[in-house]
């Protein structure tokens, strides 16, 4: 080869070489981009990844973004995305390992992800930043205090305060001469009354799973007592255990005799949640998150014929039906790299209004103190707050302490529990070998 | 042409560029994803050397067993279904419907240009029991049979998504297989036929023998598309109900993206590439030994 070839090809390839490269950078490292800019100065845009399922914070933010916090939208613009909660945490996971959180997120699926976030320096400091913002005042103690069981941190905004129970149809109910019931055998006997006479007793979610899962959580909450599932956690007691099992197989029974309908593994959640406001179903097992669905013009059985009762308590069981099942529904958490003082406005007119516009406009309880005197609670919400202020202790959820695996694995096969395809004993089988303990 | 060829450095500057995005897009993800399965942890939490760790985990794993069991018995049955099906439509267009064949190969190839998510949805609601019957639980009504929760057990479920597959596919299959048998000479078939071959004899001893490599390539397309089948089963059942029509790919996607364990969700990569491999080097191994001689 020449010497003049050899610099023809030289000039030929380094032009060529560099625009691979640039292309290849452009491929594979430039793709994260989002909202947090160069990084140094926080959020450009107020970015909001939300539930699909999930539209009360949503509608609530767009609300404030136009009310009361016109100012702080002005400065940094509201920007709503979602993403379905069957893919809520591989969406987190992502982002974060390309450092490209959104300001304002969701809490994922399982608190163990927003553990290992927070562990990883990504998540905002809430408490600690609501304490600069001279805000904490903003928050109900009884919300902060749930968030620091579930998380080990005050890391998240309480956007909702949920308590956990059976809604009736007051109507179905008198109508077929029972009264609420406060105990499983009432429970169990009201259903069997309800079936003969041609009603669907329950109406469930066996797509989703949780609402499922929810009954076993609380059965094994009444009978063992409110520690049942921190001992599995523990690893002091394990879920194959008989007295854990009988949870499962009390709540395979009510799928057994039918009570949950007709392919309740096809169930998702608006189905179920429509059975029940259009009077098929007479009773939900739910949390008070869908009040705005049962304050909402669609609900075809109206609101004042909607009754809750907290689930009831077992025979001879260690827990009472004074603990309610709560929780703080998916809170909002915020990427520390995002912060700067454009969020900090905002978060501190959230803290100021968001618990006043949730009541008003969405008939949901909050985290958050209402700080205007002048909203109008609806009866079935005032109702609610009624039951929440006289309860007692309060309780998480069958999952609450499970890892993400375990979470799918009780999720995807409650269906199969209720329907009789597996056994409550290999049910608590797979969700045991998940746990790993 | 050849003096292009034969010049090394014409060579670099054609297929450099592809090569460099080809290895960057390609190459760096599958070696990247190779040394994960030395690792364990997630992005978030960071990565831990674990040695031979997650290929112990895979042995003993009673999830990928299910899973592995499960795809290779899709990838057969469906194998079997597409070919076939796909074999019989095509004599239909090449012995029956001959010139006015054309319509109904663009009717039945149709399906296959259609994304898979909608024939997944349009599948459910054929199906479904809940909230209202589908089309199918109707039909069993008027013969007096009760409704079916076809996604509530793992036989029927599977059954769903195999018909479903098959009708989808059918198509493809049947057109590469119809090209196939287009190419056998007139002159073949004619002095078969004069010999007194017809119908199942003339398929038999003629029309398979002769269309053997095209049948061989559309199994090996098959099997190698339905080992990684991922978007139908995610759409259709999303592995259910519990895991019972979850396949590795399935089971790989859950591993490294919703737990977050990338280490291990590669090892059951890897393991399906291996499986793969070892299909497609089997059936071209069986496929040396010509068949059309005695």
């Amino acid at each position: 080869m020449t010497t003049a070839r050899i610099a023809r090809l030289r000039r030929s390839l380094v032009p060529m070489v560099a625009l691979a490269g640039a292309g290849v950078m452009a491929l594979t490292g430039c793709s994260a981009g989002g909202s947090e800019g160069s990084g140094t100065g926080g959020a450009t845009e107020f970015t909001y990844l939300s539930l699909t399922e999930n539209t009360a914070v949503a509608d609530t933010l767009t609300s404030l973004s136009t009310g009361a916090c016109k100012a702080a939208n002005d400065a940094l613009p509201l920007k709503i995305s979602n993403q379905p909660q069957a893919s809520f945490d591989q969406q987190l996971q992502l982002l974060a390992g390309q450092d490209a959180l959104p300001t304002i997120f969701a809490a994922g699926n399982t608190p163990q992800l927003a553990k290992d976030l927070n562990s990883a320096g990504q998540l905002l400091d809430i408490g600690a930043t609501f304490q600069e913002l001279g805000v904490s005042n903003d928050l109900l103690p009884a919300a902060t205090s749930t968030i620091s069981n579930l998380y080990g941190a005050n890391i998240a905004l309480p956007t909702e305060f949920n308590v956990e129970g059976i809604w009736y149809n007051k109507q179905i109910l008198e109508q077929n001469g029972i009264t609420p019931p406060t105990t499983w055998a009432e429970l169990t006997a009201a259903a069997a009354k309800l079936e003969a006479a041609g009603v669907q007793p329950f109406s469930a979610s066996g797509e989703q799973g949780w609402p499922l899962t929810r009954l076993v959580g609380n059965y094994l909450f009444r009978t063992i007592g409110p520690d049942a599932l921190q001992k599995v956690a523990d690893g002091s007691a394990k879920l194959t255990d008989p007295e854990y099992v009988a949870a499962a197989a009390a709540v395979a029974d009510l799928g057994s005799k039918g009570y949950f309908g007709e392919g309740v593994g096809s169930i998702d959640y608006d189905t179920s949640l429509n059975t029940f406001t259009t009077g098929k179903a007479a009773m939900l097992y739910m949390g008070s998150w869908a009040l705005s669905a049962f304050n909402a013009d669609t609900n075809q059985i109206g609101a004042d014929n909607i009754g809750f009762v907290a689930f009831p308590s077992v025979a001879g069981g260690s827990g009472s039906a004074d603990q309610l099942a709560a929780n703080v529904g998916v809170p909002i958490m915020a990427s520390k790299k995002g912060y700067n003082e454009k969020v900090g406005a905002w978060l501190t007119c959230i803290a100021d209004n968001y618990g006043a516009a949730s009541l008003g406009d969405q008939g949901v309880l909050s985290g958050f103190t209402v700080n205007d005197t002048a909203v109008e609670v609806p009866p079935l919400t005032a109702d609610l707050q009624t039951t929440i202020d006289s309860s007692g202790d309060s309780v998480l959820w069958f999952e609450a302490l499970f890892n993400a695996q375990a979470t799918t694995t009780s999720q995807t096969n409650a269906a199969q529990l209720v329907t009789g395809a597996i056994t409550p004993e290999k049910f608590m089988e797979l969700v045991q070998a998940d746990l790993g303990s | 042409m050849n003096n292009v060829f034969g010049n090394k450095r014409a060579v670099l500057v054609f297929v450099g560029p592809a090569l460099l995005v080809y290895s960057a897009v390609m190459l760096v993800p599958v070696l990247w994803s190779l040394g994960y399965t030395f690792f364990t942890g997630s992005v978030i939490t960071g990565f831990k050397f674990a040695g031979f760790d997650n290929f112990t985990k895979l042995l003993s794993d009673p999830k990928a067993g299910d899973a592995l069991l499960f795809t290779l018995k899709y990838a057969v049955i469906l194998t079997v279904g597409q070919v076939l099906v796909g074999y019989a439509l095509s004599l239909l267009y090449v012995f029956w419907l001959r010139k006015a064949s054309s319509l109904v190969r663009t009717l039945v190839f149709f399906p296959i240009v259609l994304p898979t998510v909608a024939v997944s949805l349009l599948f459910q609601k054929m199906f479904e029991v809940a909230p209202q019957n589908g089309i199918v639980n109707e039909f069993l009504n008027l013969f007096g049979i009760a409704s079916v929760d076809w996604f509530g057990s793992a036989d029927t479920a599977f059954l769903v998504l195999v018909i479903m597959d098959i009708w989808r596919s059918m198509g493809f299959y049947a057109v590469l297989l119809y090209a196939g048998l287009l190419d056998i000479p007139e002159e073949v078939m004619e002095s078969a036929r004069l010999d007194g071959a017809g119908g199942l004899t003339l398929i038999r001893r003629i029309v398979i023998p002769l269309s053997l490599p095209v049948l061989l390539s559309s199994i090996i397309f098959s099997i190698n598309g339905t080992l990684k089948v991922f978007d139908s089963v995610l759409a259709l059942t999303n592995g259910g109900p519990g895991s019972s029509t979850t396949p590795l790919t399935l089971l790989m996607f859950r591993t490294a993206f919703s737990y977050g364990d990338y280490g291990y969700g590669s090892t059951i990569a890897l393991a399906l590439t291996l499986i793969c491999l070892l299909v497609t080097i089997f059936i071209f191994r069986s496929s040396r030994r010509d068949l059309t001689k005695a």
